[in-house]
């Protein structure tokens, strides 16, 4: 897609936000891309977003206030609660949240919640609260942020059985957020074998995968995937689910990318540069490894980074039908099992809360994949 | 190009086949089959077992042979028009799914007419009126419509229906409607309650469908013969819809392909969240419980749908862009 009233007025622009002088002309391609892709301001954002959520989920034990399984049996459904810098009866520098209050409504039969204004509770950081242990390796129990003693936290209110859902947020995040990565890097790998295979060498190979990418590209994929989950035992451990769940989505996930692939190489196998590798004897090996593949790396990361967002929609449907994962495990489409009926999303708004994560982690990827494709081509300014 | 056609529907002999493999490869995953955890759950519930009923099943469709036997077997019943015996439900398997095949089929078709007949006229705006700020409303639209999964759609907007509106927006029919046999009245009914599935279904579509009009009209707008066009004074509608809209249109129309097993995938758990009378939640139940025919019959009839409209959608480009060459 060239635009080209776009690229006049960019280019434009580029005049004032590029370097000076002569460090355009000396820059490593990389260092082009970079200014590039740094020109397009929301995938900059985009990219600033993903890193705070990655981040999140690296660290999650310690960032969220609570360890996302104990059930608070005195705060079921608890609604969010708000932070508070006036309180006491004047400003302070240090945010508090009031007491929570509950009571049974006797008409309608539902918890409900009341501040008791006249309990604060400070908040701190690097709190001491639930134990955990970071990665498997270490036992903690500083959270970066708490409350004092006696008062409680749920930032994001509470769920059925009284757990936090901010921390299982972050909790599940972890899962939701790195499947979309394993799921996309498996796909990346049989779709370079095949689409490689199909690209360069082409012949009998070639058509019998381009059958094979058709036939799969005509496969509806939620029936199909719910077909190849509902099949996994149920005896299974969760970590087993959890990369089963990754490969059923690689299995179509790889088709697109093996497309891409495929064009790639037959688009440059007849170059002038790989000619004159295969006349200088290299091997076929050597000259997919070292010069196909690197020219045409930046596309294919493109394509990958567009289709992640696929990998963490396909979980979370899976997981809310509840044929993916399933407790203990936590991800967001696991939350969001909890939001089957319209009268329980109705009292309990809050548990919606995971579907903003998820539009905003796919609206990231899809404005840095944006991003992306303007950086992919540094020359093409 | 009758040619072409025939070729491509010889074509579609191999996929079909692959299709109903893979069909009948997810549908006997699971371990044991139906009848042996059935029997199992009879008998603990102390009820009486049709044993010859269920003899002459497991007789019938082979399920102490060897699997290829079984699939020989299922392909073969299904070429006669027998898909099979729905263990759940005691009937056979055509009898259950027909309507709701139909009605999935209703939703997937309107949701891609919908599709095109919002998209285009859109796209088209959108890129006549670049960097207008009714270009970048419609971009940051597009780009929270393509970044909402169709089942996460429904569930807010099931949410905002019943919280805003005090309206629920679950299912298809009245309910007086739900159970009675088809009449003009059911059909008026229909269309009431049409437009949320279709809704839910076409956002993510639109959306991406918009965008590339949208760009690939670009493109064409800076080509020279839109400027010769113009320098010769033609009108600036004619000039638009008659060349440079024809020729973006093209990868609208080779899209369609692609469109169906998304729409399709999309009616699928969309009905699952709205409680439709569709596909989705019966092949879901049908999933869980292993029941294999109903399962396997939704599979291979929704990618065969699928297959089918390939081959329109290709046919449709052939026929629409003259440049194609029928290899």
């Amino acid at each position: 897609m060239s635009r080209r009233l776009g690229i006049s007025l960019r280019f434009r622009r580029e005049k004032s936000d590029l370097p000076e002088g002569e460090s355009y002309y000396v820059a490593t391609p990389r260092q082009l891309m970079w200014w590039k892709f740094r020109k397009h301001k929301l995938a900059v954002v985009a990219l600033y977003v993903l890193g705070v959520m990655y981040l999140l989920a690296l660290f999650a034990e310690f960032v969220s206030p609570y360890n996302p399984n104990v059930r608070h049996i005195r705060h079921l459904y608890a609604p969010s609660q708000k932070i508070h810098l006036y309180y006491e009866g004047r400003w302070h520098v240090q945010p508090a949240v009031y007491g929570l209050k509950f009571e049974i409504d006797p008409v309608t039969l539902r918890e409900k919640y009341y501040e008791e204004k006249d309990k604060t509770y400070r908040l701190r950081l690097f709190c001491r609260g639930d134990q955990y242990r970071m990665w498997g390796l270490f036992e903690s129990d500083i959270h970066l942020l708490g409350v004092e003693p006696g008062g409680t936290l749920f930032l994001l209110g509470t769920d059925r059985m009284g757990r936090d859902m901010l921390s299982r947020i972050i909790a599940g995040s972890r899962i939701s957020l790195s499947i979309g990565f394993i799921g996309i890097i498996l796909s990346f790998i049989i779709g370079l074998i095949l689409g490689g295979i199909s690209g360069y060498f082409g012949g009998t190979a070639d058509l019998l995968i381009q059958r094979l990418i058709e036939v799969m590209r005509a496969f509806p994929a939620i029936p199909l995937w719910m077909g190849l989950s509902a099949a996994l035992p149920m005896t299974w451990s969760p970590l087993k689910v959890y990369f089963a769940i990754t490969v059923i989505l690689s299995l179509l996930g790889w088709v697109g990318v093996a497309r891409a692939i495929r064009g790639k190489f037959l688009a440059l196998r007849e170059e002038d540069f790989a000619v004159a590798a295969y006349l200088a004897g290299a091997s076929r090996w050597r000259i997919i490894y070292k010069h196909l593949l690197p020219s045409f790396m930046s596309h294919i990361i493109v394509v990958l980074t567009l289709r992640i967002p696929h990998m963490i929609m396909g979980e979370t449907a899976l997981s809310y039908l509840g044929l993916g994962l399933r407790p203990p495990i936590t991800s967001w489409g696991v939350l969001l099992k909890e939001c089957q009926n319209v009268q329980d999303m109705a009292h309990h708004p809050w548990l919606l809360l995971p579907v903003l994560f998820i539009i905003l982690v796919i609206l990231s990827f899809n404005f840095v994949g944006d991003g992306l494709r303007d950086a992919a081509d540094p020359y093409a300014a | 190009m009758i040619n072409y056609i025939i070729r491509r529907i010889f074509y579609m002999i191999p996929t079909l086949i692959i299709i109903s493999m893979i069909s009948f490869a997810v549908i006997q995953l699971p371990p044991g089959d139906y009848l042996t955890t059935k029997i199992a759950q009879l008998q603990a519930q102390d009820e009486l077992i049709n044993v010859d009923l269920i003899e002459a099943l497991r007789e019938e469709y082979g399920l102490d042979q060897p699997i290829y036997v079984q699939y020989g077997k299922w392909v073969w019943n299904i070429l006669h028009g027998d898909f099979g015996y729905s263990w759940e439900w005691q009937r056979p398997v055509e009898e259950v799914i027909g309507e709701r095949i139909l009605l999935t089929a209703i939703i997937s078709f309107t949701a891609m007419f919908m599709i095109y007949l919002l998209a285009i006229p859109v796209g088209i705006f959108s890129a006549t009126h670049k960097y207008s700020v009714a270009d970048y409303l419609i971009t940051i639209v597009a780009f929270v419509g393509l970044a909402l999964p169709n089942f996460l759609l429904a569930l807010l907007l099931l949410f905002i229906g019943y919280v805003v509106f005090d309206v629920s927006l679950v299912g298809l029919f009245s309910s007086e409607f739900a159970n009675a046999p088809w009449s003009v009245a059911k059909v008026g009914d229909l269309l009431k309650h049409l437009w949320i599935p279709v809704i839910v279904v076409g956002t993510t579509s639109t959306a991406g469908r918009l965008r590339v009009m949208r760009g690939n009209l670009l493109d064409e707008l800076n080509k020279p013969y839109v400027m010769a066009a113009r320098a010769k004074g033609l009108s600036e509608v004619k000039l638009l819809l008659k060349y440079p809209v024809r020729m973006a249109l093209n990868p609208l129309i080779s899209g369609l392909s692609i469109l169906l097993p998304q729409m399709i995938s999309g009616a699928t758990i969309t009905a699952v969240v709205l409680g439709l009378p569709t596909t989705g939640p019966m092949l879901l139940g049908a999933l869980r419980s292993q029941d294999v025919y109903l399962a396997g019959a939704f599979i291979l009839l929704l990618c065969t749908l699928t297959v089918i409209s390939t081959l329109l959608s290709d046919i449709l480009l052939a026929w629409s862009d003259p440049r194609i060459q029928y290899e």
